[in-house]
């Protein structure tokens, strides 16, 4: 009898930094399998952000550049426009791609950038310790809002699913979760529809996947799992915003 | 093929091409938008690549992305828009990646003005942003030697895989000259399968590659720097230029100035001549490696009394020129950094100045 179950040939057999936990794990799974599915390992590139992922290219068997801090998009343009064969994908958190790098995702998606972006949303900055992002929840404590975020001093948490899909350009726009058994398995759909739509040489294609962060949320991963089900996703609607016509 | 009569802006991208580089990522500036505006026209011509970026910081890493693929790529910028893409020059030289960039300098600081400046050197040559790193910085006179510069650009930059800079300035973006772009300066791209990010398949091996610039370990960090800067002394070794003119008389001044400043100084070097007055002109080529030794050199001949740097800018290739003379003769500036170009006159009386008092 063959293997039923085995580690996926774009991942590398190295151990992961991660926390306890985390689900960044379970997402690297889901854009490897992605990747040997479609076969495309040996034509694609990836691009590390900074953050919790920084490190993500040594858990991935396939070229990978890494990022300065929100800057992905753009050098995902960069490889993109000189070299349309390979196939691109990002890979960022909230901090990175909706703080200090939204300038640079919205106008890659709004030119309609032929690269594929996963986008972690775990609702804090991770890697530097905890710290506010502009997708924590009202309320939430954070390193840098000790008392929950104000929203009347910082806004509300920034939906970038829907931000984007006011845009006209943009192919394919989907938010899914990975905390638990049936999101992670539409969560593996949506992602490989992202790459299927950038081998089909449609335009801009992001996923966001509603993730949890144990660590700096200061919880067990079983409440951080309860916590995102109770408090992320009905602020953070899930399903496809934007599909191609 | 025979001159032709072109703006600066456009030689610089047609230059380029020339060289073999058909991707181009821009911001507009002024005084340098003429060439994205060429290049607008011009790239889909043969087939190449040009976008025009959301802002000077993205397209620094669109140059990033690019040249970590493994292909050619150029930008054009102008002073703020230099400081701008300056996060991604330091990512860019610490990832070792080949790229031109040319910034055709306008006043500063801030946005300070349109004109021609030289007040960039200290950002060009010293950093701009952050960590050890230098850039190989060329630096053109004319219309002609731009081009030039240009085309040895991509070469150089691929041969030391670090970023190169053209730094010219207003004058030389704006002004038409006759100009030829030298076939021999065509060159083939470099063997980039070591380390591009090029896809596996390229290589047919199963070795992958990784551009970064991440060293979480202090002594590998330490190495990667060790590195960096061998190439960095090997540029001090074999890329020093220079041009020299009359340097062979008995000359009481020498005057060490570049780029447009340097064809001003050149016309009151002739001019003190024909007054019975032997004035040296030492014109660096290249501001990163700074030709030292040659200063040094030029300053030491026994005529000479003293050195003084002339720029457009308040007083900063000044201080690479007294790290050249150290100390054996006396080191002057003279300057104006609002736009205007000095005259020849105003550079006749400062050069008068220091041999009236006997300085």
């Amino acid at each position: 009898m063959g293997k039923t179950f085995a580690k996926p040939r774009s991942l590398s057999d190295q151990y992961t930094h991660y926390c306890p936990g985390c689900t960044h794990g379970v997402i690297h799974r889901l854009v490897a399998e992605t990747i040997d599915e479609l076969d495309i390992m040996e034509r694609t590139v990836g691009i590390a952000p900074v953050g919790c992922a920084v490190l993500a290219y040594n858990y991935f068997n396939c070229d990978f550049q890494e990022a300065a801090h929100g800057r992905a998009p753009a050098m995902a343009t960069g490889i993109k426009r000189v070299r349309p064969d390979l196939v691109v994908f990002t890979y960022q958190g909230d901090g990175d791609l909706a703080s200090i790098g939204m300038g640079e995702i919205v106008h890659a998606a709004n030119r309609g950038e032929k690269f594929t972006v996963i986008f972690v949303n775990n609702a804090v900055y991770g890697m530097t310790g905890g710290q506010m992002a502009p997708t924590t929840m009202p309320g939430q404590r954070t390193t840098t809002s000790p008392f929950g975020r104000n929203v009347e001093e910082v806004g509300m948490p920034i939906k970038m699913a829907e931000l984007l899909s006011a845009l006209q350009t943009p192919a394919y726009i989907s938010r899914q979760t990975v905390i638990d058994p049936k999101g992670i398995r539409k969560a593996k759909q949506a992602i490989r529809r992202a790459f299927e739509y950038q081998l089909a040489g449609r335009c801009f294609s992001l996923v966001e996947l509603v993730s949890t962060c144990p660590t700096n949320w200061g919880m067990t991963p079983v409440e951080a799992v309860a916590w995102a089900r109770d408090t992320l996703l009905p602020y953070y609607r899930l399903g496809d915003f934007k599909v191609p016509e | 093929m025979g001159k032709i009569l072109m703006k600066g802006n456009e030689a610089i991208g047609e230059a380029a091409i020339r060289a073999g580089c058909l991707n181009y990522f821009a911001y507009p500036i002024t005084p340098q938008s003429e060439v994205a505006e060429y290049l607008a026209k011009r790239m889909p011509e043969v087939g190449g690549v040009f976008l025009q970026g959301e802002s000077e910081v993205a397209v620094g890493y669109m140059l990033f992305g690019a040249a970590g693929a493994g292909e050619r790529v150029f930008t054009t910028s102008s002073s703020p828009g230099i400081s701008l893409m300056s996060e991604a020059i330091s990512y860019i030289a610490a990832a070792q990646l080949p790229v031109v960039f040319v910034n055709i300098m306008r006043g500063g600081p801030g946005l300070g003005g349109i004109l021609p400046s030289q007040g960039d050197y200290f950002q060009a040559t010293k950093g701009g942003g952050h960590g050890d790193y230098r850039l190989l910085v060329l630096a053109p006179a004319s219309v002609q030697e731009t081009a030039e510069m240009v085309m040895m650009a991509f070469p150089l930059a691929e041969k030391y895989r670090n970023p190169v800079m053209i730094l010219g300035d207003g004058l030389i973006g704006q002004m038409m000259e006759p100009v030829e772009f030298p076939d021999h300066l065509r060159t083939a791209p470099s063997d980039k399968s070591s380390w591009a990010t090029s896809g596996m398949a390229t290589r047919g091996s199963g070795r992958r590659n990784l551009v970064k610039s991440l060293f979480l370990d202090p002594d590998a960090l330490n190495n990667q720097n060790l590195l960096l800067k061998s190439k960095y002394d090997r540029m001090r070794c074999e890329e020093v230029r220079y041009e020299a003119y009359n340097l062979d008389g008995d000359y009481q001044v020498l005057i060490v100035s570049y780029g447009t400043m340097s064809r001003v100084c050149r016309t009151a070097v002739d001019n003190l001549k024909a007054q019975g007055m032997e004035v040296g002109l030492l014109r660096p080529q290249t501001l990163f490696p700074f030709p030292l030794e040659a200063v040094r050199t030029a300053a030491g001949r026994p005529s000479c009394k003293s050195v003084i740097s002339i720029e457009m800018s308040m007083g900063q290739m000044v201080e690479d020129v007294e790290r050249a003379v150290c100390g054996i003769r006396p080191v002057h500036w003279y300057g104006k950094c609002g736009g205007d170009v000095p005259t020849p006159e105003e550079v006749m009386e400062a050069v008068r100045d220091l041999m009236a008092d006997g300085r």
